[in-house]
């Protein structure tokens, strides 16, 4: 369970203004929830996802994470960003294995764990590569199996397949829903994309243009499972539905 | 293949000298400077005075590597320390570090104290520009990454933050490398009893110039060698890199 309590942020850039970045913001997500946080760029979606994450101070509010306030970032909080955040420095398996050193588990265990994830999102025999000779879609699948290796409770993602072809992140997507199905983990999923936040999402939280704040909260009740899902009627309207709403935002975000 | 305009400078040097284009007290053949190089290479003075630069070149380099390294990564990541060290760095960088030989010579004499204590002095800035510089560029989200996987914030330092400045520092310590010839040679030929340097010195004062020569040849095959290995190490450091 989190809980974000009236929180607002600022940015404080060394020269120029200060920003208004979010303004009073109160949302709850239940635990295996898989929430879109969707608006236009610089609605403060990605500010809102770094301050659940304990990677921003939070000033105005509050944000607690099962009852506790949120002090710094933890391994019960996965994160998977745009642009991957592999250690360019570590193979594909050292990367994966990191976050189990830092909670020292036995060598083989780490091992074991490792090969795991790394055969779970299909990179088998990419294990001693490192990130620079890996394709976009192939980091992504690393840095999310780095990610998942630590068994979080809560993923946080922040557009992570923005910077991937459509055809890798159409198959990215179908991927990321089977693994929340099996793993059960709450997922807080910032997107620009409409159609994304529809297929992947239970709940669309809309957010306003600069100073963000909650617009909407779109519950969609769509069966995941429906190989066929995004040809259904139901799913165009659910997206024609949020469309709407994010429009008048994205023309005053221009 | 690649070092053949070498071989050519060699024989070039050699034709001139035997054809009597230059005066042999100018600039002695290639071959008399190679036969007193090995008269001097079966004495037992060369070894003594290339060890002695030894020492003092890798002492005082690695101190100024280490150090400058620590140094320049603090003031990356603790605003206290660039503020404290910032202005330090800044306004010390541009002096010539040669204008210390005299101030290291008085505070620590003749030997390899004073050598080393100016390497260090001479070459620390430069690695720790680089290690600013490069603990700088260093990507936010990769220590967000580091820490949402459990790192502590000093485990950062080294786990990310390090390895991030590290093309830089190389690159860096490879000016410092440099720099550290530079400074051990012309304090030994200025103020010192051993080393090459003063080895250069004593021999040129002597008129000895066949031997003189040999010694220089000496020198900057040292540079030219060390400054391969260490471009072999990076590469192999860096290999993560392409």
């Amino acid at each position: 369970m989190i809980s974000v309590e009236h929180v607002s942020h600022t940015y404080r850039p060394a020269r120029g203004r200060d920003v208004l970045a979010l303004d009073d913001i109160s949302l709850s997500i239940a635990p295996r929830e898989f929430v879109a946080l969707l608006g236009p760029s610089g609605c403060g979606k990605s500010t809102l996802l770094y301050l659940i994450g304990g990677f921003l101070p939070v000033e105005k509010g509050a944000i607690k994470v099962e009852g506790a306030p949120v002090a710094a970032p933890g391994p019960d909080r996965g994160i998977v960003f745009q642009h991957f955040a592999l250690f360019p420095w570590k193979t594909v398996k050292d990367n994966v294995r990191y976050g189990l050193q830092k909670q020292r588990l036995p060598r083989d265990e780490q091992e074991r764990r490792a090969q795991q994830y790394i055969d779970m999102v299909g990179l088998k025999g990419f294990e001693e590569s490192y990130p620079s000779h890996l394709s976009g879609g192939m980091k992504q699948r690393a840095a999310l199996a780095r990610t998942l290796a630590v068994e979080p409770k809560m993923l946080l993602m922040d557009e992570p397949f923005g910077a991937l072809d459509a055809q890798t992140r159409s198959l990215m997507q179908a991927e990321l829903l089977a693994i929340w199905q099996r793993t059960q983990k709450t997922v807080i999923f910032v997107t620009h994309d409409v159609h994304e936040a529809v297929l992947l999402a239970q709940r669309v939280v809309v957010m306003s243009a600069r100073p963000g704040k909650v617009k909407a909260l779109v519950d969609v009740k769509l069966d995941k499972a429906d190989p066929h899902l995004v040809r259904s009627p139901a799913f165009g309207e659910k997206v024609d539905e949020i469309w709407h709403l994010v429009r008048d935002e994205a023309i005053k975000a221009l | 293949m690649k070092y053949l305009p070498l071989l050519l400078l060699a024989l070039i040097w050699e034709g001139v000298v035997q054809l009597g284009l230059i005066s042999r007290d100018v600039l002695p053949s290639l071959s008399d400077v190679a036969s007193a190089g090995w008269k001097l290479a079966r004495e037992g003075d060369f070894w003594d005075n290339g060890l002695a630069s030894l020492w003092r070149g890798s002492a005082g380099l690695a101190l100024a590597i280490v150090i400058g390294a620590v140094v320049g990564i603090l003031m990356a990541w603790w605003r206290g320390v660039e503020a404290f060290m910032g202005p330090l760095v800044e306004a010390l960088y541009p002096m010539p570090k040669s204008a210390l030989i005299p101030v290291t010579a008085l505070w620590l004499g003749f030997g390899d104290g004073s050598k080393i204590l100016l390497i260090f002095l001479g070459c620390m800035l430069p690695v720790t520009l680089a290690a600013y510089n490069g603990a700088r560029s260093c990507e936010q989200q990769l220590v967000w990454s580091a820490r949402s996987l459990g790192a502590s914030r000093l485990r950062v330092l080294i786990d990310v933050v390090l390895p991030s400045a590290l093309p830089e520092l190389l690159n860096g310590i490879r000016s410092a490398l440099a720099l550290s010839f530079v400074l051990l040679v012309s304090s030994e030929l200025i103020v010192a009893r051993k080393g090459l340097g003063y080895l250069i010195g004593f021999l040129g004062e002597g008129g000895l110039y066949d031997a003189m020569f040999a010694v220089v040849l000496v020198v900057a095959f040292l540079g030219f060698f060390a400054d391969r290995i260490y471009q072999a190490f990076a590469d192999r450091v860096l290999a993560w890199r392409d």
